[in-house]
């Protein structure tokens, strides 16, 4: 195996991206999001991006980026409500919109990287979603099929990783990167702590390097969208 | 006198058992954790990948890689643990989340529920609530009886994009408690709040319910 080791987001990228491409984002809102490949994708220009991300991130930040540039074609999400930019692009037909039951989007995604083309499922049954999908009946309830999703690209946030592309995720900012990581033709990973192989205990790797091509070191701003606190008693 | 959103709050939580996993939705249901009984052990699920949430942080104590589902900033507990989506809604549709408290725009007498989403106007999105509905062991409605028009909301059939089909277990108003019982799982009225008569509820309900 070669080095999977980058010096920094721009080379962790370079020779990926073109145009009309499939890219996965980590993250649920601001959590977990990979915000330095996120610019460095913004900055290779890359255009007519198809996007599948949990959310469409806000204003200036995040997939919010990409969106000002407009450089995503379309959206594959469960939730885009923060971001302005997006709603003023998608009323005026400017992006395209796919809708996933958030739990639907976290197994298609899952199935994709596991070599599952369609699985079925019952959310979603009788409303907008079930439309032109096949539906089978087991046991008496009814199913829909939905399918497996991969990506030309994925770009994931972790905690930890080694120099193999062994990651370690964070409380929450876990959410959709694990999945995200297996279904990337090419995964580029960013982490804030990169060390050495050994230094991780392997009982604890949450994604094992295989799934993982390239991985950079780099600080991430890690912003807070609804800071929350209580008073002390 | 009508409950306030604290009160169906209040009343939601007189729903909880102890040792339920519970899922609750952003608005009213969120405030139903203030009000799990004292020693009661109930253990709550955030759907971006959190069993056992805890408080709010005390200021300066945040951590920007732990939040709910609400983003906003929260704590672990001792008993907590983290995974990510796909295993999140592995317990939400595998039927591992014991009830589900959440918001609705319209529930229909057959138990219907469209709560994500109206035509024209921005969407926002599902989220995970068509998972929720379609996945866990119980699920109950909390909203006000009235639109602010003052038109129902307890409709015959809704008239918005539904979330799910025949979910709703429980609908709990500001003006009443109203649980699917019987065969046939038609709603009954449970308890009216203070004040509160079979004929305001009436008045304000188009679904078909039973109110002897």
């Amino acid at each position: 195996m070669g080095n999977k080791v980058y010096k920094d987001a721009r080379a962790a990228l370079a020779g990926i991206p073109f145009d009309g491409m499939t890219v996965m984002s980590g993250g649920f809102g601001l959590c977990g999001i990979p915000e330095n490949l996120i610019a460095a994708l913004r900055d290779s220009g890359v255009q007519n991006i198809t996007a599948i991300s949990n959310n469409a991130g806000v204003d200036g930040f995040g997939l919010g980026l990409l969106l000002e540039t407009k450089q995503i074609k379309k959206m594959c999400s469960s939730y885009v409500g923060e971001n302005k930019e997006f709603e003023r692009q998608y009323l005026a037909g400017e992006l395209e919109l796919e809708f996933n039951p958030q739990g639907t989007l976290a197994e298609r995604i899952r199935a994709g990287g596991a070599g599952i083309p369609g699985f079925y499922t019952k959310t979603g049954v009788g409303t907008v979603i079930a439309e032109g999908k096949p539906s089978q009946d087991f046991n008496g309830e009814t199913y829909i099929m939905e399918t497996g999703l991969n990506a030309d690209l994925s770009i994931v946030k972790a905690w930890k990783g080694d120099t193999e592309g062994n990651l370690i995720f964070n409380a929450t900012a876990k959410n959709f990167n694990p999945m995200m990581a297996m279904a990337g033709k090419v995964t580029v990973a960013e982490v804030d702590e990169l060390v050495q192989p050994g230094d991780l205990d392997p009982n604890f790797i949450h994604t094992p390097g295989i799934f993982v091509q390239r991985i950079i070191e780099a600080r991430c701003e890690k912003r807070i969208e609804q800071l929350t606190t209580r008073e002390r008693t | 006198m009508a409950w306030t959103r604290d009160q169906m709050a209040a009343r939601a939580a007189q729903e909880l058992e102890d040792g339920f996993y519970v899922n609750l939705g952003i608005g009213i249901p969120t405030l139903v954790a203030n009000h799990i009984p004292a020693g009661m052990d109930v253990t709550l699920q955030s759907e971006n990948g959190m069993l056992g949430m805890g408080p709010f942080p005390y200021a300066g104590e945040e951590d920007a890689d732990l939040i709910n589902a609400g983003k906003q900033t929260i704590t672990t507990l001792p008993k907590s643990s983290f995974f990510d989506s796909a295993t999140s809604f592995a317990m939400i549709r595998g039927g591992h989340i014991d009830l589900s408290i959440l918001g609705a725009m319209e529930v229909a007498e057959n138990g219907d529920i469209a709560n994500w989403m109206i035509p024209g106007k921005m969407v926002k999105g599902m989220g995970g609530a068509m998972d929720l509905v379609a996945g866990v062991k119980r699920c109950i409605a909390v909203f006000d009886h009235t639109n602010k028009r003052g038109e129902p909301k307890f409709l015959k059939a809704c008239t918005l994009p539904l979330t799910g089909q025949n979910c709703i277990d429980m609908v709990i108003t500001d003006l009443g408690v109203f649980a699917r019982e019987g065969a046939q799982r038609r709603f009954r009225v449970q308890e009216l709040a203070p004040g509160v008569t079979v004929d305001d509820v009436k008045s304000k309900t188009e679904a078909d319910v039973v109110y002897d």
